[in-house]
Protein backbone atom coordinates (compact mmCIF):
# COMPACT_ATOMS: atom_id res chain seq x y z
CA UNK A 1 0.00 0.00 0.00
CA UNK A 2 1.47 3.35 -0.73
CA UNK A 3 0.83 6.35 1.58
CA UNK A 4 0.56 9.92 0.07
CA UNK A 5 3.75 11.53 -0.57
CA UNK A 6 3.92 13.82 2.64
CA UNK A 7 3.74 17.25 2.12
CA UNK A 8 6.81 19.28 2.50
CA UNK A 9 6.53 19.92 6.32
CA UNK A 10 8.90 23.51 7.96
CA UNK A 11 11.75 22.32 10.02
CA UNK A 12 9.71 22.73 13.28
CA UNK A 13 7.06 20.11 11.62
CA UNK A 14 10.15 17.87 11.06
CA UNK A 15 11.10 18.05 14.72
CA UNK A 16 8.69 17.03 15.88
CA UNK A 17 7.63 14.48 13.70
CA UNK A 18 11.79 13.29 15.10
CA UNK A 19 10.94 10.87 17.97
CA UNK A 20 14.52 11.34 19.42
CA UNK A 21 13.71 15.03 19.30
CA UNK A 22 10.19 14.71 21.01
CA UNK A 23 11.52 12.52 23.89
CA UNK A 24 14.82 14.84 24.27
CA UNK A 25 11.94 17.52 24.74
CA UNK A 26 9.78 15.62 27.12
CA UNK A 27 12.52 14.96 29.47
CA UNK A 28 13.82 18.32 29.52
CA UNK A 29 10.46 19.86 30.28
CA UNK A 30 10.15 17.43 33.14
CA UNK A 31 13.52 18.31 34.41
CA UNK A 32 12.65 21.68 34.39
CA UNK A 33 9.19 20.91 35.88
CA UNK A 34 10.62 19.13 38.62
CA UNK A 35 13.50 21.60 39.16
CA UNK A 36 10.81 24.44 39.54
CA UNK A 37 8.58 22.43 42.00
CA UNK A 38 11.42 21.23 44.00
CA UNK A 39 10.14 22.97 47.39
CA UNK A 40 6.64 21.19 46.73
CA UNK A 41 8.05 18.11 45.94
CA UNK A 42 10.01 17.34 49.26
CA UNK A 43 9.80 18.43 53.00
CA UNK A 44 13.41 17.89 53.15
CA UNK A 45 15.75 20.75 53.01
CA UNK A 46 18.69 19.60 50.69
CA UNK A 47 21.49 20.78 53.09
CA UNK A 48 20.34 19.95 55.94
CA UNK A 49 22.50 17.47 58.03
CA UNK A 50 21.13 14.89 60.07
CA UNK A 51 23.56 12.38 61.55
CA UNK A 52 20.76 10.00 62.87
CA UNK A 53 20.04 8.58 59.38
CA UNK A 54 23.47 8.76 57.56
CA UNK A 55 24.24 6.46 54.72
CA UNK A 56 20.62 5.48 54.79
CA UNK A 57 19.69 3.14 51.23
CA UNK A 58 16.78 4.35 49.55
CA UNK A 59 13.57 4.01 51.49
CA UNK A 60 9.91 5.25 51.86
CA UNK A 61 11.44 8.51 53.92
CA UNK A 62 13.91 8.67 51.57
CA UNK A 63 13.61 8.34 48.12
CA UNK A 64 17.10 8.06 46.90
CA UNK A 65 18.98 6.97 50.65
CA UNK A 66 20.27 9.57 52.46
CA UNK A 67 24.46 10.62 51.80
CA UNK A 68 27.64 10.68 54.50
CA UNK A 69 25.86 13.68 56.64
CA UNK A 70 22.26 12.54 56.58
CA UNK A 71 21.31 14.93 54.04
CA UNK A 72 18.25 13.01 51.87
CA UNK A 73 19.58 12.59 48.54
CA UNK A 74 15.73 13.28 46.63
CA UNK A 75 15.82 16.87 47.66
CA UNK A 76 20.19 17.20 46.98
CA UNK A 77 19.45 15.98 43.37
CA UNK A 78 16.20 17.63 42.97
CA UNK A 79 17.77 20.58 44.48
CA UNK A 80 20.96 20.40 42.20
CA UNK A 81 18.43 20.34 38.87
CA UNK A 82 17.71 24.01 39.47
CA UNK A 83 21.62 25.16 39.77
CA UNK A 84 22.53 23.12 36.85
CA UNK A 85 19.48 24.19 34.52
CA UNK A 86 20.31 28.02 36.12
CA UNK A 87 23.85 28.04 35.30
CA UNK A 88 22.84 26.19 31.92
CA UNK A 89 20.67 28.74 31.05
CA UNK A 90 22.57 31.63 31.75
CA UNK A 91 25.80 30.88 30.63
CA UNK A 92 24.40 29.99 27.51
CA UNK A 93 22.80 33.58 27.09
CA UNK A 94 25.80 34.93 27.72
CA UNK A 95 28.02 32.79 25.52
CA UNK A 96 25.66 33.40 22.31
CA UNK A 97 25.20 36.41 23.10
CA UNK A 98 28.66 37.63 23.13
CA UNK A 99 29.98 35.14 20.21
CA UNK A 100 26.88 36.26 17.65
CA UNK A 101 28.62 39.91 18.33
CA UNK A 102 32.09 39.38 18.05
CA UNK A 103 31.76 36.94 15.27
CA UNK A 104 29.49 38.22 13.20
CA UNK A 105 32.30 41.67 13.53
CA UNK A 106 34.86 39.02 12.77
CA UNK A 107 33.20 37.42 9.57
CA UNK A 108 32.72 40.67 8.59
CA UNK A 109 35.68 42.85 8.72
CA UNK A 110 39.04 41.42 7.92
CA UNK A 111 40.94 43.50 10.31
CA UNK A 112 39.08 42.45 12.86
CA UNK A 113 39.11 39.05 11.81
CA UNK A 114 42.59 38.92 12.45
CA UNK A 115 43.23 40.21 15.64
CA UNK A 116 40.23 38.83 17.35
CA UNK A 117 40.86 35.06 15.60
CA UNK A 118 44.47 34.60 17.03
CA UNK A 119 43.13 35.83 20.56
CA UNK A 120 40.23 33.27 20.20
CA UNK A 121 43.29 30.58 18.97
CA UNK A 122 45.33 31.84 22.75
CA UNK A 123 42.23 31.47 24.84
CA UNK A 124 41.46 28.16 23.55
CA UNK A 125 45.18 27.03 23.96
CA UNK A 126 44.75 28.19 27.82
CA UNK A 127 43.89 25.66 30.56
CA UNK A 128 40.41 26.74 31.75
CA UNK A 129 41.21 25.31 35.11
CA UNK A 130 43.54 28.33 35.65
CA UNK A 131 40.51 30.48 34.76
CA UNK A 132 38.27 29.03 36.84
CA UNK A 133 40.40 29.24 39.58
CA UNK A 134 41.48 32.81 39.14
CA UNK A 135 37.75 33.83 38.98
CA UNK A 136 37.02 31.73 41.96
CA UNK A 137 39.99 34.07 43.70
CA UNK A 138 37.91 37.40 42.71
CA UNK A 139 34.68 36.27 43.06
CA UNK A 140 34.82 33.62 45.89
CA UNK A 141 33.55 30.51 45.30
CA UNK A 142 29.62 30.49 44.37
CA UNK A 143 27.58 29.91 41.35
CA UNK A 144 28.27 33.67 39.75
CA UNK A 145 31.36 32.32 39.59
CA UNK A 146 30.81 29.52 37.42
CA UNK A 147 28.86 31.53 35.16
CA UNK A 148 31.50 33.91 34.66
CA UNK A 149 34.29 31.49 34.01
CA UNK A 150 32.36 29.03 31.83
CA UNK A 151 31.15 31.78 29.91
CA UNK A 152 34.47 32.84 28.84
CA UNK A 153 35.59 29.28 27.92
CA UNK A 154 32.21 28.39 25.75
CA UNK A 155 32.41 32.19 23.78
CA UNK A 156 35.06 31.04 21.94
CA UNK A 157 33.49 27.50 20.15
CA UNK A 158 30.60 29.68 19.13
CA UNK A 159 32.07 32.43 18.10
CA UNK A 160 34.59 30.05 15.50
CA UNK A 161 30.65 28.65 14.11
CA UNK A 162 29.16 32.27 13.72
CA UNK A 163 32.18 33.82 12.23
CA UNK A 164 32.83 30.45 10.07
CA UNK A 165 29.03 31.10 9.05
CA UNK A 166 29.72 34.75 8.21
CA UNK A 167 32.70 34.47 6.11
CA UNK A 168 30.59 31.91 3.58
CA UNK A 169 27.66 33.96 3.81
CA UNK A 170 29.21 37.20 3.12
CA UNK A 171 30.10 36.10 -0.77
CA UNK A 172 26.80 35.49 -1.25
CA UNK A 173 25.32 37.33 -4.25
CA UNK A 174 22.74 38.82 -2.09
CA UNK A 175 24.79 40.32 -0.17
CA UNK A 176 26.69 41.63 -2.65
CA UNK A 177 23.63 43.18 -4.08
CA UNK A 178 22.99 44.85 -0.77
CA UNK A 179 26.16 46.95 -0.91
CA UNK A 180 25.72 47.49 -4.07
CA UNK A 181 22.28 49.85 -3.84
CA UNK A 182 24.43 51.26 -0.65
CA UNK A 183 22.69 49.09 2.37
CA UNK A 184 24.78 50.17 5.52
CA UNK A 185 26.61 47.39 7.08
CA UNK A 186 24.87 47.58 10.25
CA UNK A 187 21.79 46.42 8.12
CA UNK A 188 23.10 44.19 6.59
CA UNK A 189 24.23 42.71 9.07
CA UNK A 190 21.57 42.63 11.42
CA UNK A 191 18.81 41.72 8.50
CA UNK A 192 20.40 39.64 5.93
CA UNK A 193 23.46 38.17 8.16
CA UNK A 194 22.02 37.27 11.54
CA UNK A 195 18.81 35.98 10.49
CA UNK A 196 20.37 32.99 7.67
CA UNK A 197 22.66 32.13 10.95
CA UNK A 198 19.69 31.43 12.88
CA UNK A 199 19.30 27.60 12.46
CA UNK A 200 23.18 26.42 13.40
CA UNK A 201 23.02 29.09 16.42
CA UNK A 202 19.98 26.90 17.84
CA UNK A 203 21.78 23.83 17.05
CA UNK A 204 24.84 25.40 18.99
CA UNK A 205 23.09 26.64 21.86
CA UNK A 206 22.13 23.06 22.90
CA UNK A 207 24.99 21.86 22.42
CA UNK A 208 26.34 24.71 24.43
CA UNK A 209 23.66 24.31 27.19
CA UNK A 210 24.86 20.94 27.42
CA UNK A 211 28.87 21.83 27.72
CA UNK A 212 27.70 24.57 30.46
CA UNK A 213 25.94 21.72 32.60
CA UNK A 214 28.74 19.62 32.44
CA UNK A 215 31.09 22.12 32.82
CA UNK A 216 29.21 23.19 36.71
CA UNK A 217 29.20 19.74 37.75
CA UNK A 218 32.94 18.86 36.49
CA UNK A 219 34.09 22.57 38.18
CA UNK A 220 31.64 21.48 41.34
CA UNK A 221 33.40 18.18 41.83
CA UNK A 222 37.12 19.90 41.61
CA UNK A 223 36.12 22.04 44.23
CA UNK A 224 36.37 25.26 41.94
CA UNK A 225 32.14 25.68 41.54
CA UNK A 226 29.70 26.59 43.83
CA UNK A 227 30.13 27.40 47.22
CA UNK A 228 29.51 25.13 50.20
CA UNK A 229 25.89 26.50 50.32
CA UNK A 230 24.87 25.69 46.94
CA UNK A 231 23.17 22.57 45.93
CA UNK A 232 24.94 21.00 43.15
CA UNK A 233 24.91 17.30 41.41
CA UNK A 234 28.96 17.61 40.99
CA UNK A 235 29.96 18.89 44.20
CA UNK A 236 27.30 15.68 45.44
CA UNK A 237 29.32 13.66 43.62
CA UNK A 238 33.10 14.92 44.86
CA UNK A 239 31.63 14.01 48.22
CA UNK A 240 30.12 10.59 47.16
CA UNK A 241 33.84 9.42 46.16
CA UNK A 242 34.90 8.32 49.76
CA UNK A 243 31.54 6.18 50.33
CA UNK A 244 31.87 4.28 46.60
CA UNK A 245 32.35 0.93 48.32
CA UNK A 246 29.20 1.09 50.94
CA UNK A 247 26.90 3.61 49.42
CA UNK A 248 26.39 2.89 45.74
CA UNK A 249 23.24 5.42 45.81
CA UNK A 250 25.13 8.69 46.58
CA UNK A 251 26.85 7.75 43.20
CA UNK A 252 23.92 6.60 41.16
CA UNK A 253 21.26 9.46 41.33
CA UNK A 254 23.12 12.69 41.43
CA UNK A 255 25.21 10.99 38.52
CA UNK A 256 22.08 10.00 36.63
CA UNK A 257 20.45 13.27 37.07
CA UNK A 258 23.51 14.89 35.39
CA UNK A 259 23.82 12.32 32.16
CA UNK A 260 19.85 12.71 32.08
CA UNK A 261 20.04 16.01 31.56
CA UNK A 262 22.93 16.12 29.36
CA UNK A 263 21.76 13.60 27.24
CA UNK A 264 18.72 15.13 25.98
CA UNK A 265 20.53 17.92 25.31
CA UNK A 266 22.20 16.49 23.04
CA UNK A 267 19.67 14.46 21.51
CA UNK A 268 17.66 17.87 21.09
CA UNK A 269 20.95 19.47 19.41
CA UNK A 270 21.56 16.34 16.92
CA UNK A 271 17.36 16.53 15.99
CA UNK A 272 17.56 20.31 15.75
CA UNK A 273 20.52 19.97 13.21
CA UNK A 274 18.95 17.33 11.49
CA UNK A 275 15.53 18.89 10.95
CA UNK A 276 16.86 22.53 10.57
CA UNK A 277 19.36 20.88 8.05
CA UNK A 278 17.81 17.93 6.18
CA UNK A 279 20.85 17.47 3.78
CA UNK A 280 22.50 16.50 7.07
CA UNK A 281 19.49 14.49 8.25
CA UNK A 282 21.14 11.42 9.64
CA UNK A 283 24.34 11.80 9.04
CA UNK B 1 57.11 22.53 2.02
CA UNK B 2 59.09 25.20 4.19
CA UNK B 3 56.82 27.66 3.36
CA UNK B 4 54.02 26.51 4.83
CA UNK B 5 55.95 25.74 7.69
CA UNK B 6 56.98 28.78 8.42
CA UNK B 7 53.20 29.79 7.63
CA UNK B 8 52.45 27.89 10.63
CA UNK B 9 54.91 28.90 13.02
CA UNK B 10 53.86 32.49 12.44
CA UNK B 11 50.09 31.42 13.46
CA UNK B 12 51.68 29.55 16.22
CA UNK B 13 52.67 32.49 18.29
CA UNK B 14 49.76 33.51 19.20
CA UNK B 15 48.47 30.45 20.55
CA UNK B 16 51.62 30.48 23.07
CA UNK B 17 52.47 34.05 24.05
CA UNK B 18 48.03 35.29 24.72
CA UNK B 19 47.98 31.84 27.20
CA UNK B 20 51.04 33.31 29.00
CA UNK B 21 50.33 37.15 28.61
CA UNK B 22 46.84 35.71 29.95
CA UNK B 23 48.52 33.81 33.43
CA UNK B 24 50.72 36.57 34.23
CA UNK B 25 48.11 38.59 33.95
CA UNK B 26 45.28 36.96 36.17
CA UNK B 27 47.88 35.47 38.82
CA UNK B 28 49.07 39.09 39.50
CA UNK B 29 45.80 40.18 39.53
CA UNK B 30 44.03 37.83 41.44
CA UNK B 31 43.63 38.19 45.21
CA UNK B 32 46.50 36.15 47.43
CA UNK B 33 50.27 36.62 48.18
CA UNK B 34 52.32 33.99 47.49
CA UNK B 35 54.67 35.06 50.00
CA UNK B 36 52.24 35.16 52.59
CA UNK B 37 51.47 31.97 51.57
CA UNK B 38 54.96 30.50 51.55
CA UNK B 39 55.54 32.08 55.31
CA UNK B 40 52.51 31.13 56.65
CA UNK B 41 50.33 32.26 59.71
CA UNK B 42 52.78 33.31 61.81
CA UNK B 43 55.19 35.97 59.76
CA UNK B 44 55.17 39.22 60.25
CA UNK B 45 54.28 41.66 57.70
CA UNK B 46 57.97 43.24 58.25
CA UNK B 47 59.24 39.03 56.97
CA UNK B 48 56.58 38.74 54.52
CA UNK B 49 57.07 42.48 52.47
CA UNK B 50 61.05 41.01 53.06
CA UNK B 51 60.18 38.07 50.86
CA UNK B 52 58.21 39.99 48.71
CA UNK B 53 61.02 42.06 47.62
CA UNK B 54 63.58 39.01 47.21
CA UNK B 55 61.36 37.72 45.00
CA UNK B 56 60.73 40.84 43.53
CA UNK B 57 57.01 41.00 43.79
CA UNK B 58 57.21 45.18 45.11
CA UNK B 59 58.35 45.93 41.29
CA UNK B 60 55.74 47.41 39.41
CA UNK B 61 53.35 45.17 37.27
CA UNK B 62 55.52 46.72 33.79
CA UNK B 63 58.53 46.03 35.21
CA UNK B 64 57.60 42.55 36.58
CA UNK B 65 56.06 41.81 33.13
CA UNK B 66 59.22 42.73 31.53
CA UNK B 67 61.87 40.78 33.75
CA UNK B 68 59.34 37.95 33.11
CA UNK B 69 59.39 38.12 29.64
CA UNK B 70 63.06 37.71 29.41
CA UNK B 71 63.09 34.78 31.84
CA UNK B 72 60.69 32.95 29.96
CA UNK B 73 61.88 33.52 26.18
CA UNK B 74 65.40 32.42 28.06
CA UNK B 75 63.33 29.04 29.39
CA UNK B 76 64.58 30.47 33.22
CA UNK B 77 61.55 29.63 34.19
CA UNK B 78 62.54 30.05 37.84
CA UNK B 79 61.90 27.93 41.21
CA UNK B 80 58.91 26.48 42.60
CA UNK B 81 58.22 28.72 45.60
CA UNK B 82 56.28 25.16 47.07
CA UNK B 83 58.83 22.33 45.88
CA UNK B 84 62.03 24.63 45.93
CA UNK B 85 63.14 22.98 42.75
CA UNK B 86 63.78 24.21 39.45
CA UNK B 87 60.54 24.48 37.40
CA UNK B 88 62.40 22.64 34.27
CA UNK B 89 63.39 19.40 36.34
CA UNK B 90 59.69 18.94 38.06
CA UNK B 91 57.70 19.65 35.09
CA UNK B 92 58.67 16.73 33.10
CA UNK B 93 58.30 13.96 35.54
CA UNK B 94 54.98 15.17 36.43
CA UNK B 95 54.09 15.43 32.10
CA UNK B 96 54.91 12.18 31.77
CA UNK B 97 51.76 10.81 34.21
CA UNK B 98 49.92 12.96 31.70
CA UNK B 99 51.51 12.21 28.35
CA UNK B 100 51.06 8.14 29.18
CA UNK B 101 47.30 8.43 30.41
CA UNK B 102 46.68 10.47 27.26
CA UNK B 103 48.03 8.42 24.79
CA UNK B 104 46.86 5.32 26.30
CA UNK B 105 43.40 7.28 25.95
CA UNK B 106 43.88 8.78 22.52
CA UNK B 107 45.17 5.35 21.32
CA UNK B 108 41.84 3.38 22.79
CA UNK B 109 39.67 6.34 21.60
CA UNK B 110 40.83 6.89 17.68
CA UNK B 111 41.22 2.66 17.50
CA UNK B 112 37.54 2.36 18.86
CA UNK B 113 36.16 5.00 17.60
CA UNK B 114 37.07 4.54 14.06
CA UNK B 115 36.01 0.86 14.32
CA UNK B 116 32.64 1.65 15.17
CA UNK B 117 32.13 4.63 13.32
CA UNK B 118 32.79 2.31 10.31
CA UNK B 119 30.85 -0.35 11.20
CA UNK B 120 27.75 1.92 11.58
CA UNK B 121 28.17 3.76 8.09
CA UNK B 122 28.49 0.18 6.07
CA UNK B 123 25.23 -0.95 7.76
CA UNK B 124 23.47 2.54 7.74
CA UNK B 125 20.19 2.44 9.00
CA UNK B 126 20.11 -1.05 10.24
CA UNK B 127 19.44 -1.96 13.78
CA UNK B 128 23.59 -1.59 14.11
CA UNK B 129 23.79 1.57 12.88
CA UNK B 130 21.17 2.89 15.05
CA UNK B 131 22.05 1.05 17.82
CA UNK B 132 25.95 2.13 17.97
CA UNK B 133 24.76 6.24 17.33
CA UNK B 134 22.69 5.58 20.61
CA UNK B 135 25.81 4.25 22.43
CA UNK B 136 27.54 6.97 21.08
CA UNK B 137 25.03 10.04 21.75
CA UNK B 138 25.24 8.18 25.22
CA UNK B 139 28.92 8.09 25.45
CA UNK B 140 29.52 12.09 24.49
CA UNK B 141 26.80 12.76 27.05
CA UNK B 142 28.54 11.21 30.06
CA UNK B 143 31.03 12.57 32.34
CA UNK B 144 34.30 11.47 32.76
CA UNK B 145 34.30 11.44 36.45
CA UNK B 146 31.14 10.27 36.59
CA UNK B 147 32.35 7.25 34.58
CA UNK B 148 35.29 6.80 36.70
CA UNK B 149 33.81 6.51 39.82
CA UNK B 150 31.66 3.28 38.02
CA UNK B 151 34.96 2.19 36.61
CA UNK B 152 36.34 2.35 40.02
CA UNK B 153 33.26 0.66 41.56
CA UNK B 154 33.41 -2.36 38.84
CA UNK B 155 36.58 -2.83 38.13
CA UNK B 156 38.29 -2.10 41.33
CA UNK B 157 36.29 -2.71 44.16
CA UNK B 158 33.85 -5.35 43.09
CA UNK B 159 36.24 -7.33 40.32
CA UNK B 160 39.78 -6.03 41.98
CA UNK B 161 41.28 -6.06 38.85
CA UNK B 162 43.26 -2.55 38.81
CA UNK B 163 44.26 -1.03 42.05
CA UNK B 164 41.36 2.22 42.97
CA UNK B 165 43.75 4.52 42.65
CA UNK B 166 47.70 5.83 42.85
CA UNK B 167 50.28 5.82 40.50
CA UNK B 168 53.66 3.68 39.63
CA UNK B 169 56.27 4.76 36.82
CA UNK B 170 57.09 2.88 34.35
CA UNK B 171 60.29 2.65 35.45
CA UNK B 172 59.21 0.85 38.59
CA UNK B 173 57.58 -1.98 35.78
CA UNK B 174 55.96 -1.87 32.64
CA UNK B 175 52.83 -3.96 33.44
CA UNK B 176 52.19 -2.28 36.99
CA UNK B 177 52.59 1.32 35.71
CA UNK B 178 50.20 0.38 32.98
CA UNK B 179 47.36 -1.32 35.31
CA UNK B 180 47.66 2.19 37.16
CA UNK B 181 46.67 4.11 34.14
CA UNK B 182 44.12 1.75 32.45
CA UNK B 183 41.23 2.89 34.42
CA UNK B 184 42.03 6.47 34.08
CA UNK B 185 42.75 5.79 30.15
CA UNK B 186 39.62 3.88 29.71
CA UNK B 187 37.27 6.86 31.65
CA UNK B 188 39.21 9.29 29.17
CA UNK B 189 38.73 7.33 26.22
CA UNK B 190 35.35 6.23 26.27
CA UNK B 191 33.67 9.73 25.88
CA UNK B 192 36.73 10.94 23.34
CA UNK B 193 35.81 7.58 21.40
CA UNK B 194 32.29 8.52 21.00
CA UNK B 195 33.27 11.58 19.90
CA UNK B 196 35.40 10.06 16.62
CA UNK B 197 32.58 7.39 16.38
CA UNK B 198 29.95 10.02 15.49
CA UNK B 199 32.62 11.80 13.05
CA UNK B 200 33.99 8.29 11.30
CA UNK B 201 30.42 7.67 10.70
CA UNK B 202 29.15 10.90 8.97
CA UNK B 203 32.21 10.85 6.91
CA UNK B 204 32.36 7.46 5.89
CA UNK B 205 28.47 8.07 4.64
CA UNK B 206 29.66 10.98 2.58
CA UNK B 207 32.23 9.30 1.33
CA UNK B 208 30.01 6.02 0.59
CA UNK B 209 28.31 8.40 -1.60
CA UNK B 210 31.04 9.55 -3.85
CA UNK B 211 31.30 8.60 -7.67
CA UNK B 212 34.94 7.24 -7.00
CA UNK B 213 33.30 4.75 -4.40
CA UNK B 214 30.75 3.36 -7.10
CA UNK B 215 33.09 3.19 -9.82
CA UNK B 216 35.60 1.01 -7.83
CA UNK B 217 32.43 -1.20 -7.09
CA UNK B 218 31.53 -1.19 -10.59
CA UNK B 219 34.91 -2.43 -11.78
CA UNK B 220 34.07 -5.21 -9.10
CA UNK B 221 36.96 -4.86 -6.19
CA UNK B 222 35.65 -6.48 -3.56
CA UNK B 223 33.63 -4.73 -0.79
CA UNK B 224 36.48 -5.19 1.47
CA UNK B 225 39.31 -2.99 -0.34
CA UNK B 226 36.75 -0.42 -1.56
CA UNK B 227 36.11 0.12 2.35
CA UNK B 228 39.55 -0.73 3.65
CA UNK B 229 41.39 0.76 0.69
CA UNK B 230 39.88 3.46 -0.46
CA UNK B 231 36.85 5.20 1.51
CA UNK B 232 38.21 4.68 5.11
CA UNK B 233 41.26 6.79 3.68
CA UNK B 234 39.82 9.41 2.95
CA UNK B 235 36.88 9.54 5.61
CA UNK B 236 39.79 9.94 7.73
CA UNK B 237 40.55 13.06 7.03
CA UNK B 238 38.25 14.91 8.77
CA UNK B 239 38.47 12.74 12.12
CA UNK B 240 42.30 13.64 12.12
CA UNK B 241 40.52 17.26 12.88
CA UNK B 242 38.41 15.53 15.80
CA UNK B 243 41.26 12.83 17.18
CA UNK B 244 43.33 16.44 16.97
CA UNK B 245 41.21 18.52 19.57
CA UNK B 246 40.93 15.25 21.72
CA UNK B 247 44.53 14.76 21.85
CA UNK B 248 45.01 18.32 22.74
CA UNK B 249 42.23 18.26 25.33
CA UNK B 250 43.86 14.82 27.01
CA UNK B 251 47.64 16.34 26.81
CA UNK B 252 46.24 19.69 28.75
CA UNK B 253 45.32 17.37 31.62
CA UNK B 254 42.20 15.86 32.98
CA UNK B 255 42.12 17.51 36.17
CA UNK B 256 39.13 15.25 37.40
CA UNK B 257 40.28 12.13 36.43
CA UNK B 258 43.39 12.67 38.06
CA UNK B 259 42.53 14.17 41.37
CA UNK B 260 39.99 11.18 41.65
CA UNK B 261 43.12 7.90 40.67
CA UNK B 262 45.66 10.25 42.52
CA UNK B 263 47.66 10.35 39.36
CA UNK B 264 50.69 12.59 39.71
CA UNK B 265 50.12 14.98 36.40
CA UNK B 266 50.26 18.10 34.92
CA UNK B 267 46.68 18.89 35.45
CA UNK B 268 47.08 18.31 39.65
CA UNK B 269 50.09 20.00 39.22
CA UNK B 270 48.60 22.65 38.08
CA UNK B 271 45.45 22.97 40.24
CA UNK B 272 47.86 22.76 43.46
CA UNK B 273 49.94 25.36 42.29
CA UNK B 274 47.10 27.72 41.90
CA UNK B 275 46.40 27.37 44.86
CA UNK B 276 49.40 27.62 46.62
CA UNK B 277 50.21 30.90 44.22
CA UNK B 278 53.21 28.84 43.45
CA UNK B 279 54.22 31.22 40.13
CA UNK B 280 56.74 29.69 38.32
CA UNK B 281 54.98 26.42 38.47
CA UNK B 282 51.88 27.49 36.60
CA UNK B 283 53.64 29.94 34.18
CA UNK B 284 55.91 26.80 33.37
CA UNK B 285 52.81 24.61 33.24
CA UNK B 286 50.83 27.01 30.95
CA UNK B 287 53.89 27.56 28.81
CA UNK B 288 54.18 23.41 28.54
CA UNK B 289 50.70 22.93 27.46
CA UNK B 290 50.51 25.79 24.95
CA UNK B 291 53.55 24.71 23.35
CA UNK B 292 52.62 21.12 23.25
CA UNK B 293 49.11 22.17 21.61
CA UNK B 294 50.98 24.63 19.44
CA UNK B 295 53.37 21.23 18.09
CA UNK B 296 50.83 19.51 18.18
CA UNK B 297 48.22 21.62 15.77
CA UNK B 298 51.19 21.54 13.48
CA UNK B 299 51.22 18.04 14.01
CA UNK B 300 47.69 17.81 12.58
CA UNK B 301 48.30 20.36 9.54
CA UNK B 302 51.35 18.13 7.98
CA UNK B 303 48.90 14.93 8.65
CA UNK B 304 46.27 16.82 7.25
CA UNK B 305 48.52 17.17 4.34
CA UNK B 306 49.65 14.07 3.61
CA UNK B 307 46.40 12.13 4.04
CA UNK B 308 44.28 14.51 1.48
CA UNK B 309 46.30 15.33 -1.82
CA UNK B 310 43.82 18.25 -2.29
CA UNK B 311 45.49 20.05 0.68
CA UNK B 312 48.66 21.87 -1.29
CA UNK B 313 51.55 22.84 1.15
CA UNK B 314 52.79 26.64 0.56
Amino acid sequence: MLDAPPAPAGPWRRLLRNRTAVFALVVLAALVALALAAPYLTNAQPLRISPGIRLKPPRPQNWFGTDHLGRDMFALVLFGGRTSLLVGLVVTSIAMSVAIVLGLAAGFYRRVDLVLMRLVDGLMAFPSIVLATAAAGYLGPSVTTVIVALSIVLVAPVLRVVRGQILVLRELPMIEAARAVGVPDRRILSRYLLPAIMSPLLVQASFIFSAAVLGEAALSFIGLGVGARDVSWGSALAEARNYIQNAWWIVVFPGAALVLTILSLNLLGDALRDSLDPRLAGR
Amino acid sequence: MLRFLGQRLLLMIPTVVVPLVLVFLLLRLAPGDPAAQILGDQATPEQVATLRAEMGLDLPLPVQFVLWTKNVVTLKLGTSFFFKQPVVDLLPQYALVTLQTALAALFLAVALGSLLGVIAAINRDTIIDRGLVGIAVLGISLPEFWLALLLIFLFAVTLKWFPVSGYIPPTDGLLASAATIALPALALGIRQSALITRMMRSSMLDVLGEPYIVTARAQGLPEAVVIGRYAVRTAAIPVVTVAGLSASYLLSGAVSIELIFSLPGLGKLLIDAVARRDYPVVEGAVLLIALTLAALNLVIDIIYALLDPRVRLG
